[in-house]
């Protein structure tokens, strides 16, 4: 049975330097507190060295021109936590969930995977480090002194078996976590390190401090043994950016939301899962202009809304974190929130990643993530509604058809066999005639003669109907509002050459051929749909 | 003379040594891979569309373009190709596409307003890569908003594709992509087929005067330039003004017609 304990040193700072990279090599001070009273409640060894302590106002920590001040964000911090514990799952499925600084491994039966010991403690320093946080690990066959360890040692600390004790030694009585009161009271006997208190005579302790005195005792001497408690992460990918000043612009936006992608991706690498949706909401400011959406002069004024959310559908999952970012900006860029933004919640839908092995002979098929992109790049430059693959609807009504999303195979065995030259060939044997849409129908004015249409006019145009077809009933819909009535015609029409008419065409002669009209029995009117080409 | 060229070809040789293989040495052509357009007369006539390369269908209204464009669309999606339609004019008809075999979930379709979203939708779908076929519709825009179109903005669309697998076609109501096109085919209207196939029927079933049908289109497709070259060296083609071949094809219109009644006359 072997324990790995993992330790976040000043987890606050690390959880505010986590969002802000570029800080962790300088000396941070947390305050927090009721404005206008601000107090340092955390900070990192440089900026203790530099002589910031616990407790001194906000004031006097700026005062100290070479520490970073930042106010503690536990939103941050609940999102450090949650990448300890995507570090643990990913090294043991064991893991006890300690405090928000500190979780437990049961890393016995893992030399298989990850060799040694020491190698185990050096794989979760370097994921943690992936993940932005600096770690102390200390390994030990009991778990009460794996914990203390990792707290009081830093680096790596490997506690061979019946060595407790010695180890433990030199590790301060603050790392046992003991009552104010009681470290006072050992202080005051002179009791500093473990050493010290496990060469206090069990009995008087016990009399003068009572069971914590036992407790700490046994601690000291790493006799102390307790069963792990597991605990059961939740996988739920989250991350959240508390902003100090509300961002209206998309190029900063896109630097935050950038370093929160790579968090979110990053843990779940730890978890080996990739996300198939993301999920943006906004925190929005107040904003006066902006307060009040009038929808018509008769509804009655409005208040807009003051969250923004969105989701980013993926076809497949990825955890490409800078693709997911162009993603991203592309949506803002078609969707901008209305008003400057506060905060920044991530959340990633998990996914199992997708494996795909693909063909020698399969024909080339566009890469999925590039074509994701280039499909957001489209959508942004045309509209969603304008880009896909055509789908026909199941039903009577002329030209119905509705845009679904493009997702093309690369299996011709998923495609009905038919040979090149007969797939556009009908059952006789020749070529089916293509016809063209005009988009909109364009308004026609025919002449009628024995009531078959002979002269039309439309798009400048006139000219006569040399031959005609029809006509041919449709309708449907009839028990619906838009309901349709339409007698079709196809009609040849030969185009007058008329010099000094409105050229909106090269030529009325390129246009002749055979068009489809229309009358359309319910508005009364005729139209053009369009024509064979 | 001689011992100075071949001195002067040993110090140009040893220059480029280590930058360039053989600088005396022809280029081999490769050799450009066609596929079937699902014509059989353009594929005898043009050799089938060429893989890396231009092609641009032109002519008026109703010559056959879009034909050949669903055709080509049919016989690339039925072996699984991805192919993408950049429609200038949003006049693209997927039940005519349907009908003509083309497998729609096959087809990426940009449905653009106007000349700048055209080229620029082009661009980026030339971009991305892994198309089998592109197909840029510009049959119904005014022909002087094409003549307008740069020169640089083909010859960006043909290197775009250039070595690649991907089949660009271009249809168009006059030519605009000049040298930049490696196979370029006029296409025009034949005389229309109409019968009066159902005036026996007429009188019997409906009891109306009889009324044309339409069957469908004649069109020549007249074969103007082509780049492409065979396997053989010998048979290599240089480029001019027209070929001067052409072949005529019939289209075919399906209706059923025993489903849609014929109705009384118009008052």
């Amino acid at each position: 049975m072997a324990f790995a304990s993992i330790h976040v040193p000043h987890f606050m700072v690390q959880a505010v330097v986590r969002a802000e990279p570029p800080l962790c090599s300088q000396a941070v001070a947390l305050v927090d507190g009721t404005p206008p009273i601000w107090n340092v409640v955390a900070a990192n060894q440089a900026a203790l060295q530099a002589g910031i302590e616990w407790g001194m106002a906000k004031s006097q920590a700026a005062q100290f021109r070479a520490v970073e001040i930042r106010n503690r964000s536990r939103v941050q911090e609940k999102s450090a936590h949650a990448a300890l514990l995507d570090l643990g799952a990913s090294v043991s499925p064991h893991m006890e969930d300690t405090a928000p600084d500190a979780i437990v491994l049961d890393i016995s039966g893992l030399t298989s995977l990850f060799g040694s010991d020491e190698n185990i403690s050096w794989q979760l320093m370097q994921r943690a480090g992936r993940l932005g946080l600096f770690v102390q690990v200390a390994v030990s066959s009991n778990l009460e002194v794996a914990l203390h360890a990792a707290r009081g040692f830093s680096g790596i600390t490997l506690i061979p078996p019946g060595e407790e004790a010695k180890c433990l030694g030199k590790l301060s009585v603050r790392a046992l976590l003991p009552s104010l009161e009681i470290l006072e009271t050992l202080e005051r006997w002179g009791v500093r390190d473990c050493a010290a208190l496990a060469a206090l005579p069990l009995l008087q302790l016990s009399e003068r401090l009572g069971q914590e005195g036992v407790r700490l005792h046994e601690l000291a001497r790493g006799a102390r043994i307790r069963a792990l408690v597991l605990a059961q992460p939740g996988v739920r990918f989250e991350e959240e950016m508390a902003l100090d000043f509300a961002v209206a612009e998309l190029e900063p936006l896109s630097f935050l939301l950038g370093r929160l992608l790579d968090q979110l991706c990053a843990r779940l690498e730890a978890r080996a899962l990739a996300a198939c949706a993301i999920r943006t909401r906004f925190d929005l400011e107040d904003s006066f202009e902006k307060k009040f959406r009038i929808l018509s002069e008769n509804s009655p004024p409005q208040l807009a809304s003051k969250t923004y959310e969105k989701v980013l559908a993926l076809p497949i999952p990825t955890r490409n974190s800078k693709m997911l970012l162009k993603l991203l900006r592309l949506q803002l860029q078609a969707n901008p929130p209305h008003a400057a933004i506060l905060k920044i919640i991530l959340s990633a839908e998990p996914a199992s990643p997708r494996a795909s092995q693909g063909g020698l002979f399969l024909p080339s098929c566009p890469d999925t993530e590039k074509l994701e992109l280039t499909i957001g790049r489209l959508a942004n430059l045309l509209g969603n509604t304008n880009v896909g693959s055509p789908e026909l609807i199941d039903t009577h009504r002329p030209g119905d058809f509705r845009m679904a999303r493009f997702a093309p195979v690369s299996d011709e065995s998923k495609i009905p066999q038919k040979n090149e030259t007969a797939a556009a060939h009908s059952p006789g044997g020749t070529l089916r005639t293509a016809f063209r849409v005009f988009r909109p129908e364009i308004e026609a004015k025919v002449e009628l003669q024995q009531n078959y249409p002979t002269r039309i006019y439309f798009r400048g145009m006139r000219g006569n109907i040399v031959a005609a077809s029809g006509p041919w009933r449709t309708s449907g819909d009839w028990w619906r509002e838009d309901a349709w009535q339409q007698d079709e015609w196809e009609v040849e029409i030969r185009f007058d050459s008329v010099s000094g008419q409105s050229q909106k065409i090269s030529s009325p002669r390129m246009q002749d051929g055979i068009y489809r009209i229309y009358y359309d029995s319910l508005r009364a009117a005729w139209f053009a749909r369009g024509r064979y080409d | 003379m001689a011992v100075n060229l071949a001195t002067l070809r040993s110090k140009v040789e040893l220059a480029l040594a280590g930058r360039v293989a053989a600088p005396f040495s022809y280029r081999d052509r490769p050799v450009i891979e066609t596929v079937s357009t699902g014509i059989a007369e353009i594929d005898s006539l043009a050799g089938g569309l060429p893989r890396g390369a231009l092609t641009e269908i032109f002519g008026p209204a109703c010559s056959g373009r879009t034909t050949l464009l669903l055709s080509a669309l049919a016989a690339r999606t039925a072996r699984a190709e991805a192919c993408a339609l950049i429609d200038g004019c949003d006049a693209f008809d997927p039940h005519s596409a349907e009908a003509a075999g083309v497998e729609l979930k096959q087809l990426l379709w940009v449905r653009c307003r106007n000349m700048e979203q055209t080229l620029r939708a082009t661009d980026l779908l030339l971009q991305s890569g892994g198309f089998g076929f592109i197909a840029l519709d510009l049959g119904d825009m005014r022909a002087d908003v094409l003549r307008h179109v740069p020169l640089e903005s083909w010859f960006r669309f043909r290197r775009a594709v250039e070595d690649t697998p991907t089949i660009l076609m271009v249809l168009e109501p006059e030519s605009n992509a000049k040298t930049c096109a490696s196979l370029v085919l006029r296409m025009e209207a034949e005389p229309t087929r109409w019968s009066t196939t159902l005036e026996s029927h007429a009188s019997d079933f409906f009891r109306y005067p009889p009324s044309w049908l339409f069957e469908g289109l004649g069109i020549r497709a007249e074969l103007l330039r082509s780049r492409m070259q065979s396997s053989a060296p010998n048979n290599f083609k240089k480029p001019f003004a027209s070929v001067g071949h052409s072949e005529v094809f019939k289209t075919n219109v399906l209706r059923s017609y025993l489903s849609i009644a014929k109705i009384a006359p118009l008052k």
